[in-house]
C-alpha cells in the first residue's frame, strides 16, 4: 500500500505539487491523469525516489520511500519510461538481463540459477525470435516491449508507468497495455500509471487521480472522474461522455469548437 | 596479446639503423631467464645497445601511453554517454598539460611530493578544466553532444595558449612547445615509463568494477537509476579515474590527440558494446595503436622525427568527422 500525505514540491519559486493526498491499495491499476504541467510526472518522480519532496510523506508499506536503499527500492519498484530504450548495440537478451542488476553482486553473479527468469520473460513477450538481435535493428514498438521485459526481470511488486504508450501507434498501445494487465493479474502487481489518453485510462484503470495545477482534484473510479463538467473544468474543453459498448465504462468524445482555453 | 607482442618486435627492428627482425627477437628473448640461456648472442653489441637502451623503453612507453589514453577515452565515453568524448576533445589533456608544463618549466619537479609532483599537478589542472567544460556544456542538467565538444574546443584553445605562453617565458626552445601541444615520446627515459604503471594498473582495476554499471548507463541515466545504480557516484568516480590516467599520460608525453577517440570505437566494432570486455581490450589495443603511430612518426621522415600528435591527429580527425556524421544520421532517422 502506498500512502501519500500532504506532498509538496517546488522548483525554484514555482509550486509544482501542492498538498497532494491519496492512497493506492495493493493490486490497484491506478491512473494519474491531468493536463500538461499539472504535476503528474513530478509526482511519479517523487514516488519512484528519483527526487525528494519538500514536505509531506510517501509511505510504501508503512515505510518512507526515502528510507529504502536504492537497491532495495529497485527490487520493490520498477519504472517503465515514456521514451523507449535508446538504439544501443546490446542484444535483446542482454538488455532484459540487465533487469536482474538489483539482485546481482558486484561480480554480476546471482544467488541460485535464475537463468529461467529471463527465458520465460522473453517467451512471454514473444521476444524469442528477436533475442539475439541488436536494439538498433528494432522498431520503436519492439524496443518498448524490450523495455517492458527488462522491467519484468526486476520482479517488482510495484510498477510505475510514465506515459509508456505516448510514442506508440494504437496497435502497439493496446498490446503494451494488455501485456501489462496480464502481468499484473499473474503476479498480483500494483500498477501506477501516468496516462495522457483518458479513454485508454478508463478501460484499464480501476481507480484514478485527476490533477490540475499541482493539486489533486478528485480520486475515484473511471465513472467518477470522466464526467463532463469535471473534464471541462480541468482541461478547458467540453467533451461528450458516452458509455463504451463492450466494457460499460465511460469514454470521451471531443467536439469541434469546444475549447475554453483563453 | 600475441598481436601486441608481434608489434613490439616489429617496431623494435625498425628505426634509423635497421636491424633484422630475428636479431630484435633474439635480443629480447636473451633477456628472459631460462629461455635466454639457449640463445646464442651472435649480434653486434651496438645492436643490443640500441634495442635495450633506446628503443625498448620508447616502445614500452608508447604502449603504456596508448593504453592510458584509450582507456580514459572509453571511460569518458561511457559515463558521459557521448561517443565523441576523449581526453583530447574534452580539454582534459590540455588542462593536464598546463599543470605539468608549469611544474617542469619552472623547475618545481621535486617540490613537496617528489616524483609524484608532476602527475598530481597535472591531475589538478586536468580536473579543473574538465569541470569548466562540463559546466559550460550543461544546459538544463543535460549535456548536448555537440555543446560538450564545442566547450572542449574552446577550453582547449585557451589552455593551449597558456602552455605556449609559459614555454615562451622560460628559456626553453620552440621544441618544448611542440612537445606539449603535439606530444612526443622521444625525450623521456625509463623513470617516466615506470611511473605510469601504477596509474594504469589502479585505474584499470577501479574502472573494471564499473563495467556492468556503465552498460546500464548506456541505456540512459534514469533507466540506470531505476535499476538501483547510484549514477552520480559512478559518474564522479569514473570521471576522476579517467582524468587521473590522462594526467599521468600527459605529464610524460604531452597532449597526443584522438587516441582515446579512435581506439574504443574500433574495439567496439570488434567486441560489441559490453564495457566488461570493452575496457580491458581497449587498453591492449590502445597500446598497439600508439606503438604503430609512434613507429610511423619515427620512420616516415627518418632520421627527422614527426611529432606524434601529428600522426594521431592525421588518423584521428577524419575518424572524428566520420563519427559526427554517423551520429547526425542516427538522430535524423
Amino acid at each position: 500500500m502506498l500512502q501519500v500525505n500532504d506532498l509538496c514540491k517546488s522548483y525554484h519559486d514555482t509550486k509544482v505539487l501542492d498538498d497532494i493526498r491519496f492512497s493506492i491499495d495493493d493490486g490497484d491499476f491506478f491512473g494519474i491523469l491531468g493536463p500538461n504541467g499539472s504535476g503528474k510526472s513530478t509526482l511519479l518522480k517523487l514516488i519512484s525516489g528519483v527526487e525528494k519532496a519538500d514536505s509531506g510523506q510517501l509511505l510504501l508499506d508503512g515505510t518512507p520511500v526515502e528510507n529504502y536503499s536504492r537497491k532495495q527500492l529497485s527490487r520493490t519498484m520498477a519504472v517503465l519510461q515514456q521514451e523507449s530504450l535508446p538504439p544501443v548495440d546490446f542484444t535483446v537478451q542482454e538488455v532484459v538481463e540487465m533487469g536482474r542488476f538489483p539482485y546481482q553482486n558486484w561480480l554480476g553473479e546471482e544467488k541460485g540459477n535464475q537463468g529461467h527468469i529471463v527465458d520465460s520473460i522473453l517467451h512471454k513477450l514473444n521476444l524469442d525470435p528477436l533475442r539475439d538481435r541488436s536494439l538498433q535493428q528494432l522498431s520503436g514498438g519492439e524496443r518498448q516491449r524490450v523495455a517492458l521485459g527488462k522491467v519484468m526481470a526486476q520482479q517488482p511488486q510495484w510498477l510505475l508507468l510514465d506515459e509508456p504508450t505516448t510514442y506508440l501507434d494504437i496497435g502497439y498501445q493496446i498490446q503494451m497495455m494488455d501485456l501489462i494487465k496480464a502481468w499484473q493479474k499473474e503476479e498480483k502487481l500494483t500498477v501506477v500509471a501516468v496516462l495522457h489518453d483518458l479513454n485508454l485510462a478508463s478501460i484499464y484503470c480501476n481507480r484514478m487521480l485527476l490533477m490540475q495545477g499541482g493539486n489533486g482534484i478528485r480520486v475515484g473510479a473511471p465513472k467518477d472522474i470522466l464526467q463532463s463538467e469535471l473534464i471541462q473544468q480541468v482541461y478547458g474543453t467540453e467533451p461528450i461522455i458516452v458509455e463504451h459498448p463492450v466494457h460499460r465504462l465511460p469514454q470521451i468524445m471531443l467536439q469541434q469548437g469546444g475549447s475554453f482555453i483563453e | 596479446m600475441s598481436l601486441l607482442l608481434l608489434s613490439i618486435v616489429l617496431s623494435l627492428s625498425m628505426g634509423a639503423a635497421h636491424l633484422p627482425l630475428a636479431e630484435a627477437w633474439g635480443i629480447l628473448m636473451h633477456q628472459l631467464p631460462v629461455i635466454g640461456n639457449w640463445i646464442q648472442a651472435d649480434w653486434p653489441v651496438s645492436s643490443e645497445q640500441i634495442i635495450l637502451k633506446v628503443r625498448l623503453p620508447r616502445v614500452l612507453l608508447a604502449i603504456l601511453i596508448g593504453a592510458c589514453l584509450s582507456f580514459a577515452g572509453a571511460g569518458f565515453q561511457g559515463v558521459l554517454r557521448n561517443p565523441l568524448a576523449d581526453p583530447y576533445t574534452l580539454g582534459v589533456a590540455s588542462g593536464s598539460a598546463v599543470g605539468a608544463a608549469f611544474i617542469i618549466l619552472f623547475g618545481f619537479q621535486t617540490f613537496l611530493l617528489g616524483m609524484w609532483t608532476i602527475p598530481i599537478a597535472a591531475f589538478g589542472t586536468g580536473i579543473v578544466s574538465l569541470l569548466v567544460v562540463l559546466r559550460l556544456a550543461r544546459i538544463h542538467g543535460k549535456f548536448q553532444l555537440e555543446t560538450l565538444i564545442l566547450s572542449g574546443v574552446v577550453v582547449q584553445a585557451f589552455l593551449g595558449s597558456m602552455v605556449s605562453f609559459m614555454v615562451s617565458l622560460s628559456d626553453e626552445v620552440v621544441n618544448e612547445i611542440v612537445f606539449w601541444l603535439m606530444g612526443s615520446l622521444s625525450i623521456r627515459g625509463w623513470p617516466f615509463t615506470i611511473m605510469l604503471i601504477p596509474y594504469l594498473v589502479v585505474g584499470l582495476a577501479v574502472l573494471l568494477t564499473y563495467g556492468r554499471t556503465l552498460n546500464l548507463i548506456a541505456l540512459g541515466e534514469r533507466q540506470a537509476e531505476h535499476l538501483g545504480v547510484n549514477v552520480a557516484r559512478t559518474r564522479l568516480i569514473v570521471l576522476i579515474v579517467s582524468t587521473l590516467i590522462t594526467a599521468a599520460a600527459v605529464s610524460v608525453a604531452g597532449t597526443i590527440g584522438f587516441v582515446g577517440l579512435v581506439v574504443p570505437h574500433l574495439v567496439r566494432l570488434m567486441v560489441g558494446p559490453d564495457y566488461r570486455l570493452l575496457l580491458p581490450i581497449t587498453a591492449i589495443f590502445g597500446g598497439i595503436y600508439l606503438l604503430w603511430a609512434d613507429t610511423l612518426a619515427r620512420m616516415l621522415l627518418s632520421p627527422t622525427e614527426i611529432p606524434l600528435g601529428v600522426v594521431t591527429a592525421f588518423l584521428g580527425a577524419p575518424f572524428f568527422a566520420f563519427l559526427l556524421r554517423k551520429n547526425k544520421r542516427m538522430k535524423g532517422a
